[in-house]
């Protein structure tokens, strides 16, 4: 387990697509956001919660299809799928490495850029820790998601409209959290039930993506 | 004799061929009713004017968008576990028309909308789970004309749909959580006091009762098409289509 770990994220890693191109990615968008809205300091404030959080979403997105087509198409997906761990587990930590190369990061450098609109202590550290506890929701779905498309050609484009609407619950719980958090509310209870997606979708999803490789490689 | 002796197709397509006249007639009888019935035998309301007769089209279209989801989602759990492949087919037939209802639904909403709150939108709760209701529609559909392997895409699509599920009700309640509302609560309801006149009732359930029906037909018709498709597919031996 700990080697298929290890390999997704060298491999991750060293092909260059999903550790710095997310990461990157998720910086343009909130650089590039401010361009697009203007100079406004109290707007931004007002949006950035939404910002973070939907380039943290797309970001995810757009390394997800990778997660297993090159070993599609090198055939070490069937070896994964004979392999004597059984897929969930397999499923589990190859979203395990896709977190670390993504929501991980994103997490970890989101507070630094929060600076950038100006955020008090208070908010970066929930801007910090809804994105912690909520990507690696998004990873799961992503998976999920990753999981019905193995082979298609179109699985690229397809991905996004397939996923998107599952990223409901856990956009806005999350943004919602950042954004109690920048007005001084309470935040716990959009914060828990944000917590409470990831969970569910951590323990049930691995099970429904297994049916759906196995389905796919039929 | 039991329920399942129709995952034979060919059992279905008899049944369905002895059915479909009945209810397609039924269909025609009860919408001409309903709707005649609704829009020009009601009284106007007081405060809504004519406009209040768009609920003869935006409610029942309303309640088929949603439970076109429950069919595919019942048909989906059954290939799962029963591998009826014309359970596939009806949940396959299913989802174009609960695209077009979520459809009729909003853009009936939206004209409702404009007459009532003045503005064509509002990001109201529920307003926003319909728009979403259509976008789970969108992938569902697009996922099975991308799949080519027939009984992989109905495994993959039944598996979308049963996840779909439950994050369309999380979502549903989500969005609770983000918008206040703007649309009023059910108007309908089998136990509560609260309820809207008779005179709009009456013809609604009829008009309910004809979307149900006519969903009914266009599902029968749909599933038939597929299955006369997958025969030809075979004959030709999977060579074009």
């Amino acid at each position: 387990m700990i080697s298929i770990l290890k390999r997704d994220i060298l491999l991750s890693v060293r092909s260059g697509t999903g550790f710095s191109l997310s990461l990157s990615f998720f910086l343009l968008m909130i650089i590039f956001a401010p361009l697009a809205i203007g100079p406004d300091d109290l707007l931004l404030k007002k949006i950035a919660p939404g910002i973070l959080w939907l380039s943290a979403l797309l970001s995810c997105l757009l390394s997800i299809d990778h997660i297993f087509q090159s070993d599609f198409e090198d055939g070490s997906l069937e070896a994964l799928i004979i392999a004597p761990i059984p897929l969930e587990s397999t499923i589990l930590i190859k979203t395990f490495a896709h977190w670390v190369t993504s929501g991980l990061l994103i997490a970890l450098i989101a507070p630094l850029i929060g600076v950038l609109y100006n955020f008090d202590f208070n908010s970066l550290l929930w801007i910090f820790l809804s994105l912690l506890v909520g990507t690696p929701g998004l990873s799961m779905i992503g998976v999920f998601g990753a999981s019905l498309t193995i082979g298609l050609k179109k699985g690229g484009l397809l991905l996004p409209v397939l996923i998107m609407p599952f990223y409901t619950p856990t956009l806005i719980f999350g943004s919602q959290t950042i954004m109690r958090a920048v007005d001084g509310l309470e935040v716990t209870s959009t914060f828990l039930l944000m917590a409470g997606i990831t969970a569910l979708v951590i323990a049930l999803m691995p099970f429904a993506a297994t049916k759906a490789v196995k389905a796919s490689l039929k | 004799m039991s329920f399942w002796k129709f995952s034979n197709p060919n059992n279905f397509m008899t049944l369905s061929e002895k059915i479909l006249p009945i209810i397609s007639v039924s269909t025609i009888l009860t919408l001409t009713t309903g709707l005649y019935w609704g829009f020009f035998l009601t009284p106007e309301d007081y405060q809504q004017g004519n406009s209040v007769k768009i609920i003869f089209l935006h409610v029942p279209s309303a309640l088929i968008a949603i439970n076109t989801w429950f069919v595919m989602l019942v048909s989906s759990i059954i290939w799962l576990i029963r591998r009826h492949h014309v359970s596939a087919l009806i949940a396959k037939a299913a989802a174009p028309i609960g695209i077009t209802m979520t459809i009729i639904a909003i853009i009936t909403g939206m004209i409702w909308g404009q007459q009532m709150w003045g503005t064509y939108w509002a990001w109201d709760p529920r307003l926003t789970s319909f728009f979403l209701l259509l976008m789970f529609y969108i992938g569902y559909q697009t996922l099975w004309s991308a799949v080519e392997k027939p009984d992989s895409a109905a495994e993959l699509t039944s598996i979308l749909c049963v996840v779909g599920t439950v994050f369309a009700v999380l979502s549903r309640y989500a969005v609770n959580f983000w918008s206040q509302g703007l649309h009023q609560g059910a108007s309908l309801s089998l136990d509560k006091e609260e309820h809207i006149h008779n005179a709009f009732s009456n013809p609604l359930y009829i008009c309910m009762a004809g979307f149900i029906l006519l969903f009914l037909t266009l599902v029968i018709l749909r599933t038939r098409t597929e299955i006369l498709k997958r025969k030809i597919f075979i004959l030709l031996d999977h060579k074009g289509r």
